[in-house]
């Protein structure tokens, strides 16, 4: 074979690779939304989901959310008096929060640590045997293990992005009123009047994609994973990786939907 | 008209890539007798009976139970099929997430055979008395077990719905020689008790012994030699010698 052929031979197979990659997410996507609507339902694993995803969660998006905001409030005041526009801190912290920074850096937290565990958890699982397990006892794993954590995450990925906006807010406030000299009141009220309905939802809306993909990535390398610890670690890996680069892809994407049109 | 067997497997087949793990296996299974599926690492056993409970869907062939095939089944008629089963899977296979009593009684705590909560953790508990070990154990977690009550609560789970068929896979694989025992007495004092069929895979000849009533052995994806487990000494089958006995040479390559 030529160097040529060889070339096109290597892209290809890549090419191939992707293909059936992207048909075996479709299927696995379709199977788990199809078991999210068709019962039997596990209300008390959703309920176990919604605990370690959401609840659990909420240090790391405070946390995340309320720097964020303090950093957002520095940056806009510095650039701000360039222009003498420091005024407009309180509104751009509040609409950069609550548009993006909430549910984007939100996500990309929870991506790296709700995608990592449920790969790591079905992986194991896969690895033990212990899915084969669940189908023997008459148990469907796409509707114990992959559904439940499909609708705990879209739920709980807007709940966590509304407490990181007022996080993240609070953030801005502390900066505003403690280092520049803004009035509380004032910082308040230019946060509130300046802050629309479409803001907030279209954060919420767009943080619960993200939970959704968050959670199908991690079931997808999880229940894929190959064997041993080898296969466990990239499958971990290929989830968080996967969540970011989609949750970043698709954020672009609801702005275009959410904000062009 | 004699009854059909419980379990017949006809022509078997399945291909993984370019490995051809069953090339037509061919096996039957009466009602209430133990078979004990015997050939090295890699020959095909676990396919077998991983295609039997549907886990694995074979290329070819047919699978029949009491005489009706079972490929194919889906949705209400595969969770009855099911239901009729009980597996001890290989590394015990418990959920780590859930005490030992929610593992055995798993399959009472939802879905058909539902009962209230605190009727499934007594039956979970009688259970656990049958594999030979105390109420205590009911509330630990499968992490806090070692190898050898692991394999008991996997029993316990896998006899906890009373099922018609059971499968032991490698049921003593890392398992000390007086645990080994251990295990092989109570999968035989189980089968013989509640008149269940079952399918155990090992290649420990001292499993074959104390748990067989007939004996299949599985080379390059066939069955190479089936019989009663008395015969295996005096079966004139030049593999299942070489097997039986562990020697380097014979009609099995030692390295594959």
């Amino acid at each position: 074979m030529s160097a040529v052929q060889g070339f096109l031979a290597a892209i290809g197979a890549a090419v191939l690779s992707l293909c059936a990659a992207a048909g075996a997410l479709a299927i696995f996507t379709a199977n788990g939304v199809r078991h999210v609507f068709l019962p039997p339902w596990y209300p008390g694993e959703i309920g176990r989901q919604l605990m370690r995803i959401g609840y659990f969660s909420l240090p790391v998006v405070g946390l995340t959310a309320f720097f964020t905001g303090a950093a957002l409030a520095l940056q806009i005041y510095i650039g701000g008096a360039r222009f003498n526009a420091e005024a407009v801190v309180p509104s751009i912290v509040a609409i950069g929060m609550v548009r993006e920074l909430g549910p984007v850096l939100g996500g990309l937290m929870v991506a790296g640590r709700v995608s990592a565990s449920i790969a790591a958890e079905l992986g194991t699982m896969r690895v033990t045997e212990q899915i084969d397990a669940l189908t023997t006892l008459s148990t469907n794993p796409f509707k114990y293990l992959v559904a439940p954590r499909l609708v705990a995450a879209t739920i709980a990925m807007p709940a966590l992005a509304f407490v990181g906006d007022i996080i993240g807010i609070l953030g801005g406030f502390a900066v505003g009123t403690a280092r520049l000299g803004f009035n509380g009141a004032t910082y308040v009220r230019n946060t509130w009047d300046f802050l629309t309905t479409e803001d907030i939802a279209s954060g919420l809306w767009k943080a619960a994609v993200f939970g959704f993909i968050i959670a199908l990535m991690g079931c997808y390398h999880g229940y894929s994973s190959g064997r041993g610890a080898l296969g466990v670690g990239r499958a971990t890996t290929n989830a968080v990786v996967s969540a970011s680069i989609l949750i970043l892809a698709s954020n672009y994407l609801l702005n275009e939907i959410f904000f062009t049109s | 008209m004699s009854a059909p067997p419980k379990i017949e497997m006809r022509g078997v087949t399945k291909t993984f890539g370019s490995n051809r793990v069953l090339q037509g296996v061919d096996l039957k299974v009466a009602k209430g007798e133990s078979l004990v599926v015997i050939g090295g690492s890699g020959t095909g056993k676990s396919v077998t009976i991983k295609t039997i409970i549907g886990l694995i869907e074979p290329d070819g062939g047919d699978i029949l139970l009491d005489g009706e095939t079972i490929l194919g089944a889906k949705g209400a008629k595969r969770d009855r099929l099911l239901e009729r089963f009980g597996m001890l899977f290989q590394g015990g296979a418990l959920f780590d997430s859930m005490p030992v009593w929610r593992n055995i009684a798993f399959r009472l705590l939802q879905g058909r055979l539902k009962r209230p909560a605190a009727e499934a953790r007594a039956i979970a508990v009688e259970k656990l008395r049958r594999v030979g070990l105390k109420e205590p154990v009911a509330d630990l977690y499968p992490a806090e077990l070692s190898g050898g009550m692991q394999k008991r609560v996997g029993l316990a789970r896998a006899i906890a719905a009373d099922p018609e068929i059971m499968f032991f896979d490698e049921p003593t694989a890392g398992l000390d020689p007086i645990m080994a025992s251990v295990i092989n007495k109570l999968i035989r004092a189980l089968v013989t008790e509640t008149g269940a069929t079952a399918i155990t895979i090992t290649h420990d000849m001292r499993s074959v012994v104390e748990i067989a009533d007939r004996v299949a052995m599985i080379h390059e994806g066939r069955v190479q030699w089936e019989g009663p487990v008395g015969e295996i000494e005096r079966s004139g089958n030049a593999h299942l010698d070489q097997f039986i006995h562990g020697r380097e040479e014979g009609p099995i390559e030692a390295v594959r």
